[in-house]
């Protein structure tokens, strides 16, 4: 192995040996073809626990290469500890470029968002995933939610939606929306709020899911059929919010409630801090000018 | 058998080389249709084409068994395989996981298309065809392609149209597709419809 290859971390460039890398590949690759199929892969341990997005650091690490810049996002925040540690991870072990701003990404990994910027053509979004079976709390037995997905026999699903209505007047699932990619298979989005879900659809970007601990690896390809469940009397509908961003001012985004006292009072700010921070810097330069 | 041809024909540069192959591999599966371009050179003795070995060096090992068309098997060749990568050659078709075949090379009906329970145990099937500028013209659509895509592809095997509505009736099962000329690729995964 030539000295170039070798990371400051004294790994293999971008940790993971080649042997592995070379096995989530191969994972990628069909999970490429069977948009929305969860490719079984031999996840590995990680230096970092299962729930802190080791399924997503596998594949960032068989995918990324020295010219990629990778931006890294927790809940749509740059600066939270899962953020900031996965990126100074490959920072160490893969001396990529990183950064915070969506648009200079080629490989974005998050954690729950999909961010506000309009993704483009060549950025790849890789998501960390918790539980990649939609049905699995409906069907805890894998030999049957296998059998499911091989027959396309998503009713379940649909009782589960339906049960909301009847209980809720409405589907009250707000976050891990269940979707069907390209027609065929029901995928579970990760746990990213169902205002992203809309986001999916015809996405111009590659979107790549790792589920570390279930060891479970699916995609969507850009430009691919992306539905949310619904009926057509219950149409699909995303969270709205009364009141813009408190800090910048943004509509039509999705808000964190930060409390800010114990007597009531609260705030509505961006989830995505890159965002709403772009935003804010845009504004003070109109004021100054 | 000549013992140099085996050894020499590797990547220069193994981790960055498999890393940018791979990515120009999977941008074309991500995006049926676009040729792409194996940036790494790599030499297999014989007849196997310039991406292909590429292919070869950045996907298969131990845990893969490769099948080589008539047309491209020889002692070298498996003696380079396994030497660069571990890979044995696949004792029959229904067994390969990666399958390279030559100009004009027809998949074997007996390689493996997964199963309904599990589609992606299916064969990667690498077949070299002459250019990307002339020959037969394709239109593609579905997963990857905004609308549609057109292709043209000159040395496909004949009825070739009829060989992928059949392996595109079969999805979720059926084989995917890597068509390289020299070191240049386009990808058919098995989602793709050919329009006309």
């Amino acid at each position: 192995m030539s000295a170039v290859t070798m990371s400051e971390a004294g790994t293999n460039f971008a940790y993971l040996d080649e042997e592995t890398k070379r096995m989530i590949r191969r994972a990628i690759l069909k999970a490429i073809a069977i948009p929305g199929y969860q490719v079984p892969f031999a996840s590995r341990e990680m230096p970092m626990p299962y729930g802190w997005g080791t399924g997503g650091v596998q594949v960032t690490a068989a995918v990324i290469g020295p010219d990629d810049v990778l931006k890294v996002i927790d809940q749509g925040a740059d600066d939270t500890t899962n953020a900031v540690s996965i990126r100074a991870f490959f920072r160490k072990v893969a001396r990529v470029a990183v950064t915070t701003h969506t648009a200079e990404a080629t490989v974005i990994q998050t954690r729950h968002r999909i961010p506000e910027h309009p993704l483009i053509e060549g950025q790849i979004l890789v998501y960390q995933v918790p539980i990649p079976e939609p049905l699995r709390f409906l069907e805890p037995r894998e030999t049957e939610t296998r059998t499911m997905h091989a027959l396309e026999e998503y009713g379940l699903m649909h009782v589960k939606l339906y049960e909301d209505i009847a209980h809720h007047g409405r589907i009250a699932t707000s976050y891990a929306y269940p979707v069907k990619v390209a027609g065929r298979y029901v995928m579970d989005p990760s746990p990213i709020p169902k205002f992203d879900n809309p986001k999916m659809h015809l996405s111009p970007a590659l979107q790549l899911f790792g589920a570390g601990r279930e060891k479970r690896i699916y995609a969507i390809p850009p430009h691919t059929d992306v539905r949310s469940l619904d009926f057509e009397d219950h149409p699909f509908e995303i969270q709205r919010f009364d009141e813009p961003c408190a800090l910048c001012g943004a509509r039509n985004v999705y808000l964190d409630e930060v409390i800010l006292d114990d007597r009531g009072g609260r705030m509505f700010v961006c989830s995505d801090t890159d965002n709403c921070e772009s935003r804010q810097a845009d504004a003070q330069k109109e004021t100054a000018a | 058998m000549d013992a140099s041809t085996s050894l020499t024909g590797g990547f220069a540069d193994p981790v960055f080389a498999a890393q940018s192959v791979f990515r120009a591999v999977m941008d074309c599966m991500a995006r049926p249709g676009t040729i792409g371009t194996i940036g790494s050179e790599a030499t297999a003795p014989g007849a196997l084409g310039a991406a292909q070995a590429a292919i070869a060096l950045t996907l298969c090992d131990a845990d893969t068994p490769v099948w080589f068309a008539d047309t491209l098997a020889s002692p070298a060749l498996s003696a380079w395989l396994a030497f660069h990568t571990g890979a044995s050659v696949a004792p029959d078709p229904t067994t390969a996981k990666f399958a390279f075949l030559g100009l004009g090379g027809v998949p074997h009906p007996d390689f493996p298309i997964g199963t309904q329970d599990y589609p992606d145990r299916s064969a990667t099937v690498v077949i070299e065809v002459s250019g990307f500028e002339a020959g037969e013209p394709f239109t593609l659509s579905g997963p990857g392609i905004a609308g549609t895509q057109p292709l043209s592809v000159a040395g496909l095997f004949p009825d070739f149209r009829t060989f992928w509505q059949a392996n595109r009736a079969e999805f979720p099962r059926g084989i995917d597709l890597i068509l390289t000329a020299g070191t240049r690729l386009v990808a058919l995964p098995r989602s793709v419809r050919i329009l006309d």
